[in-house]
């Protein structure tokens, strides 16, 4: 009986630990007008298509063959022409998907609007750079 | 009517045993066979994304990394809960002294699983994707792997129909494992709501939320199977029933659930998410500890019972544990994590167990399974599989340490602020030992996966002495 009342409490912890996850431990305050947030679920909705994860990571969940695209947007070394050339035409190991103009810029307000929400990883990046 | 008789000695254990069959132990060898085959292809595209690490242009016209990783990681995980499930099958009317609650239901589960995963296998192939870590097929086919898993639920909770007073740990494991693996699998479909999707902070941290929990969630079938045989075994049924081992059991449930956290303090969620996570991770210590403990009696039983081969796996995968535990606990601490998280010292962490644990111990179930069932084929190939399980362990230790090197090569990279391929070209000489001692882990499984499938599809010269349909056991066989 008492293995039942401890695996019952730790199933409602679990339970009630899950909604805080799913709603105030996860709230950001980013405010998006309807057209960005099209634009930015058409980006995502193509990264996942095209299985971009496969090879890269956001927020370090992804594959390991290709960087990680957290932070590529606002990345002094990378930043939007880079994105938008190797979205184009491909890298070394970089399928060259020739995506049109209109995919590539969905897949770019995807990267912008990830690199707004990290801010918990650019002053740490900044702070271990310097 | 039961009728048994015992068979000669046990060459394995020394003392004789007797041979039951079961009419759902069919069932078992091919959900075994199934497995083991899923796990050579897994391999073989393991090996080929290992190739594509060195050489850019290794297949990068029709089987690029996009492909050949998901297919290599869903066949990896396909191997251990389908080789965990055919278990299942074997243990279950053993432990419970009656036959299995839905034999069709075992055959149903079985077309189901392979109609899905040759579903999968081609939509990988044909460039169809869903994009998600771990379930990287196209959303829909996840409801194809939640309806092959009900079958087994089904003859799972209708064979044991568990009296809980009384019942062994494994019980409990094999439980959470099976209504957990339908919880994350739900979880992880989440994102197909707005509530999730537009968020990325909460969508990556409900991500990495149930894909920790599923992976807890085999882990739980598989060292339910471990220590199951570990009760067969050493022949002791107390240890399994003792309140040690429930403490054991409660806390690998609260990791299971509250662990995956350390995989998120790069997320900018809410700071208590992180002190919850870390907090858990730390339990794992007592773990530790307790292997510490236990330590030099697991080397005084490794030597004793040296010769029997589940018994070497499971002392094999006793070292993996040991070392990946206290990889993990050390890549928990916020500190070190901001380095290594996103390293190839995660990949080292998610193979190394993958590798070291659960398939030590699935490789363990499945002969403590044969060696039942055709012990005289099973004793003519133990020096091939001795074999095979020390290539494996051999190449693995490499394995690892190269993955960990360039972690490490990535770290420094990081520091210096290094473009992305100075690091890719500074690890070369880690990626080659990788791909190499690949290759020699391709050869060490497969040695002991011909050998399974040899001896699935074996006829031992078995002769039925009495057939009744309504005994529980319903043939006796001479070796
Ligand atoms: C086969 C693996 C692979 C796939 C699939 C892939 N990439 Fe890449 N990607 C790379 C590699 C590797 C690089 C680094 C340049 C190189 O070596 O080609 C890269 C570079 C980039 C860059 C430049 C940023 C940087 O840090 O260099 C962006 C942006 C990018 N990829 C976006 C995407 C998107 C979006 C997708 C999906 C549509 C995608 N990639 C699919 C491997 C891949
Ligand atoms: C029993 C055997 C194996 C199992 C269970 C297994 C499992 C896994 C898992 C779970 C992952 C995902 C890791 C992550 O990113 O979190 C993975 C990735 C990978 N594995 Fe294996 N693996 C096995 C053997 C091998 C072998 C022999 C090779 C050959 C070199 C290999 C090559 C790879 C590669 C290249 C990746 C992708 C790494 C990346 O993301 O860039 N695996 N494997």
């Amino acid at each position: 009986m008492t293995k039942i009342i401890i695996a019952c409490f730790l199933f409602i912890s679990f339970v009630v630990y899950s909604g805080f996850i799913y709603t105030r431990g996860t709230a950001n305050n980013i405010k998006l007008s309807g057209s960005e947030q099209k634009m930015i679920a058409h980006g995502k909705q193509i990264y996942q298509q095209y299985n971009c994860q496969a090879c890269h990571q956001i927020y370090g969940l992804g594959g390991y063959l290709g960087p990680d695209l957290t932070t590529a947007w606002s990345d002094p070394q990378r930043g939007k022409y880079l994105i938008k050339a190797m979205l184009i035409s491909g890298g070394n190991r970089m399928p060259a998907f020739q995506f049109n103009n209109e995919q590539t810029e969905a897949i770019i307000a995807y990267l912008k609007y990830v690199d707004t929400t990290a801010t918990s990883l650019k002053p740490r990046i900044r702070q271990e750079l310097h | 009517m039961l009728t048994q008789q015992q068979l000669p000695l046990s060459p394995e254990l020394g003392k004789s045993y007797i041979k039951q069959c079961y009419n759902s132990d069919k069932a078992a060898l091919a959900f075994i066979a199934m497995a083991v085959s899923y796990l050579l292809l897994g391999l073989t595209f393991g090996v080929l994304g290992s190739l594509q690490y060195l050489l850019p242009k290794f297949l990068n016209n029709y089987l690029t990394f996009q492909k050949t990783r998901p297919l290599h990681v869903y066949l990896a995980i396909s191997w251990i809960f389908t080789a965990a499930q055919g278990g299942l099958y074997y243990y279950l009317p053993r432990l419970s002294n009656r036959k299995l609650f839905w034999l069709q239901g075992a055959w149903i589960h079985f077309a189901l699983q392979l109609l899905t995963s040759l579903a999968i296998i081609t939509a990988f192939f044909m460039g169809y994707f869903g994009g998600r870590e771990y379930l990287e097929f196209p959303p829909f086919m996840g409801i194809f792997i939640a309806i092959s898993w009900l079958p087994f639920a089904i003859n799972f909770f209708g064979t044991i129909s568990p009296q809980f007073k009384t019942a062994p740990v494994y019980y409990f494991s094999w439980t959470i494992g099976i209504v957990f693996f339908y919880i994350t699998l739900s979880e992880s479909y989440l994102w197909v709501f707005d509530h999730f999707n537009n968020n990325v902070t909460r969508d990556i941290t409900v991500q990495w939320k149930a894909l920790g929990s599923m992976v807890g969630s085999w882990n739980m079938l598989v060292y339910g199977t471990s220590l199951y045989i570990m009760e067969q075994l050493k022949g002791d049924k107390k240890i399994s029933r003792s309140p040690i081992a429930f403490f054991f059991f409660f806390l690998g449930f609260t990791n299971l659930m509250f662990n995956w956290g350390h995989h998120t303090y790069i997320v900018p969620a809410a700071p208590w998410v992180k002190t919850v996570a870390y907090v858990i991770s730390m339990t794992e210590l007592l773990i530790f500890g307790q292997i510490l403990f236990q330590f030099r009696k697991t080397i005084s039983n490794t030597l004793k019972y040296y010769y029997s081969i589940p018994f070497r796996l499971l002392s094999f995968a006793d070292i993996w544990i040991f070392l990946n535990l206290g990889a993990a606990i050390a890549i928990s601490i916020p500190a070190i994590n901001f380095y290594t998280h996103g390293t190839h010292i995660t990949v080292a962490h998610a193979m190394g167990t993958t590798i070291g644990i659960n398939t030590m111990l699935l490789f363990a179930s499945i002969f403590y399974i044969l060696q039942q069932q055709k012990p005289g084929a099973l004793n003519q190939k133990s020096s091939w599989i001795g074999k095979g399980v020390l290539i494996t362990n051999i190449s693995l230790i490499l394995f690892w340490t190269s993955l960990i090197g360039s972690g490490l090569v990535k770290i420094s990279a990081r520091l210096e602020n290094k473009a992305f391929a100075v690091m890719m070209k500074n690890c070369e000489p880690f990626f080659k030992i990788f791909a190499i001692s690949g290759i020699g882990i391709l050869i060490g499984l497969a040695i002991l996966i011909v050998t399974v499938l040899a001896l699935v599809f074996k006829k031992e010269h078995n002769l039925p002495l009495h057939i009744d349909s309504n005994s529980l056991v319903e043939m006796e066989t001479e070796l």
